[in-house]
């Protein structure tokens, strides 16, 4: 097991290598980084200054050297637009997309899971269709169609629920269920594969041939089996999440670090966006990491790899 | 995956198979309406100058603006889904909105499943260091959340029609490179190649003749449902003002500016977001029937 982590944990840092690599080369694409952080008016002569005092005429893996000592100190630069250090900036707003992505979550494990398994277990009855009709339409609804629709329903008809902001709980709501329903939907689906697989499995036919009563067995057996894809896809589903906020947080206002960066990329502030790539890739990362350590415990058959 | 390998000299019975696999496709119903509904939106799309009852982009900042559905002008047209705030009729602009949807879906599609297409032959078969190095590449690419990944870039080369086509195409390959990759790793042991390869077939030519024809239909239903997923992500980017640039309609811009006037003109934001989803579901909806008709365990 020990080498199995370890291997993981190198595999992570490689790709965190590779992350910041791609951050920093996004100002290269156009091919004169200079050209897309000043201003499109300003002159020859403020370009080739700007160029000589931020280092761009240095080599390029000379520069690429200097931003990654930078970002591992948690040094991007100055914001543009607010003048502060962007990783500050970046940092303070974590916490608002984490408490939303993490309601979001939160909300898509306690709704898929049971739709999931009642699903498998009552196959074919109305509760398995109608579940299984709904998570069709949740991940085919845009998410920021749903938003404002659910805005336009709640907020604006019935006034039931604020639109925009963070505070309260009833701010968390609609954006929790605007992030959360492609998730929801994912989940439930694969929780209803996964258990459906599980229960035609001839160890769930031979406890039941034994006589094992129903309801322990399935809680007891098949569960434990079909929550290793879950726990897989909770990982990956948080690096959706992660993503989707951008959306979601631009359209219910929420201060979180999506938001940051669509009005970064609009201001053309981009130590902010490479501070939000980076910090946002790096966390995915790490959740991986931990998802593999979790999935080590649920399935011994790793360990020994 | 169906146990028929597609070997070069037996054609007759390819073809039989294929006549079998499209009867069964047929007989899944919800497959049927979603490939209908699928071919609804494209025949729209290309025949929008016939079906369109107005010029999308045609203003009318006088007394046409933000007029509710069924809405009739003083010429005595009809406008069915009522104007914009522009004064552009819904219904032409919802129509026209097909046109780049569509477009970007398949042509990033197209880019990410070549894409992933070499990437997984060229992983699964060679192996070794190869593989490695792909793999990791492709966990890099995942580490990324898309939207940040794709507005930065845009942000950087500007928003317009090939770049977002470009952008979601070069960074969609792994869920193809990984499905292909599996499916070459099975194959890889097979009778039939160690048949070739011991005939003295170069590694080229196995993998061209014998490996990618049976990796194709995995590859398929990826294409299709990953359509749907770059269909969504494309208004996503025009919502955010990041693709393709005004006055075209697109749904993900009618979206944007319906928002804005959410609270008096609910059919600006109503209309545009239905398009999206019926054009999704449907093409979820058949490459769910797809998938399950090839092998229901795919893990897609």
């Amino acid at each position: 097991m020990r080498t199995f982590l370890l291997r993981r944990l190198l595999q992570s840092l490689v790709v965190l290598f590779g992350v910041s690599f791609v951050v920093f080369a996004i100002l290269f694409l156009t091919g004169d980084p200079a050209l897309v952080l000043l201003p499109p008016d300003a002159s020859a002569e403020d370009v080739r200054r700007f160029r000589e005092a931020m280092g761009f005429n240095d080599p390029f893996f000379v520069q690429y050297g200097r931003f990654l000592k930078g970002a591992l100190q948690g040094d991007f630069g100055q914001s543009v637009r607010h003048g502060e250090p962007a990783f500050d900036l970046v940092l303070e707003r974590m916490p608002a997309t984490f408490e939303l992505a993490g309601a979001a979550l939160l909300l898509a494990l306690c709704l898929a899971i049971p739709a999931g398994i009642l699903s498998a277990v009552r196959r074919n009855s109305a509760l398995d269709y109608i579940a299984t009709v709904v998570a069709l339409f949740g991940q085919s609804l845009p998410t920021f169609w749903l938003g404002i629709m659910l805005i336009l329903v709640f907020s604006v008809q019935f006034h039931w629920l604020p639109s925009s902001g963070r505070g309260t709980l009833p701010h968390l709501i609609l954006p929790a269920i605007t992030l959360g329903l492609f998730t929801t939907a994912r989940i439930t689906r694969l929780t209803r594969s996964g258990m459906l697989e599980v229960l035609n499995q001839d160890y769930i036919r031979t406890a039941r041939a034994k006589g094992v009563n129903d309801p322990p067995l399935v809680w007891k057996h098949a569960l434990k089996n079909a929550a290793i894809p879950i726990v897989t896809i909770v990982g990956i589903e948080l690096g959706t999440l992660l993503g989707g906020s951008v959306i979601t947080e631009t359209i219910f206002a929420w201060p979180g670090v999506g938001r940051l960066s669509v009005q970064a990329i609009a201001n053309r502030d981009y130590p902010v966006v490479q501070a939000a790539v980076f910090l946002l890739a790096t966390t995915f990362v790490v959740v991986n990491l931990l998802v593999d350590v979790v999935y080590t415990y649920l399935d011994p058959r790793i360990r020994l790899r | 995956m169906s146990t028929a390998i597609v070997l070069p000299e037996a054609a007759r019975r390819e073809r039989r198979e294929w006549v079998v696999f499209l009867r069964r496709l047929a007989a899944r119903r919800t497959a049927l309406f979603g490939l209908v509904v699928v071919a609804v939106v494209v025949l729209t799309a290309i025949a929008a100058p016939l079906l369109s009852p107005f010029d999308p982009i045609e203003q009318d900042l006088g007394d046409l603006r933000l007029k509710a559905p069924a809405f009739r002008d003083s010429a005595g047209r009809l406008h069915l889904l009522g104007t914009d705030h522009l004064g552009r009729d819904l219904l032409a602009r919802v129509i026209y909105g097909a046109r780049p949807a569509l477009l970007v879906g398949f042509a990033a599609v197209a880019i990410s499943g070549v894409l992933g297409m070499a990437a997984g032959l060229v992983a699964g078969y060679f192996g070794g260091r190869l593989d490695d190095v792909l793999m990791r590449l492709a966990d890099i690419q995942l580490a990324f959340p898309f939207i940040l990944l794709a507005i930065a870039v845009i942000g950087v080369l500007g928003p317009s029609l090939q770049t977002i086509i470009i952008v979601i195409g070069v960074s969609s390959w792994v869920v193809y490179a990984r499905i292909v990759r599996g499916a070459v790793l099975t194959l890889r042991e097979r009778e039939f190649v160690q048949a070739a390869l011991a005939l003295g077939g170069g590694d080229g030519r196995v993998v061209l003749r014998h490996i990618l024809p049976n990796v194709f239909t995995p590859w398929l239903v990826v294409a299709t449902l990953d359509m749907a997923r770059v269909i969504v992500i494309e208004s996503a980017l025009s919502f955010l003002g990041l693709g393709v640039q005004p006055p075209t309609p697109t749904w993900g811009g009618m979206l944007a500016d319906g928002r804005v006037y959410i609270s008096t003109a609910w059919w600006l934001a109503t209309f545009p977001g239905l398009a999206i989803l019926i054009t999704v579901l449907g093409i979820n909806l058949f490459g769910d029937g797809l998938r399950d008709t090839l092998d229901p365990r795919l893990k897609v």
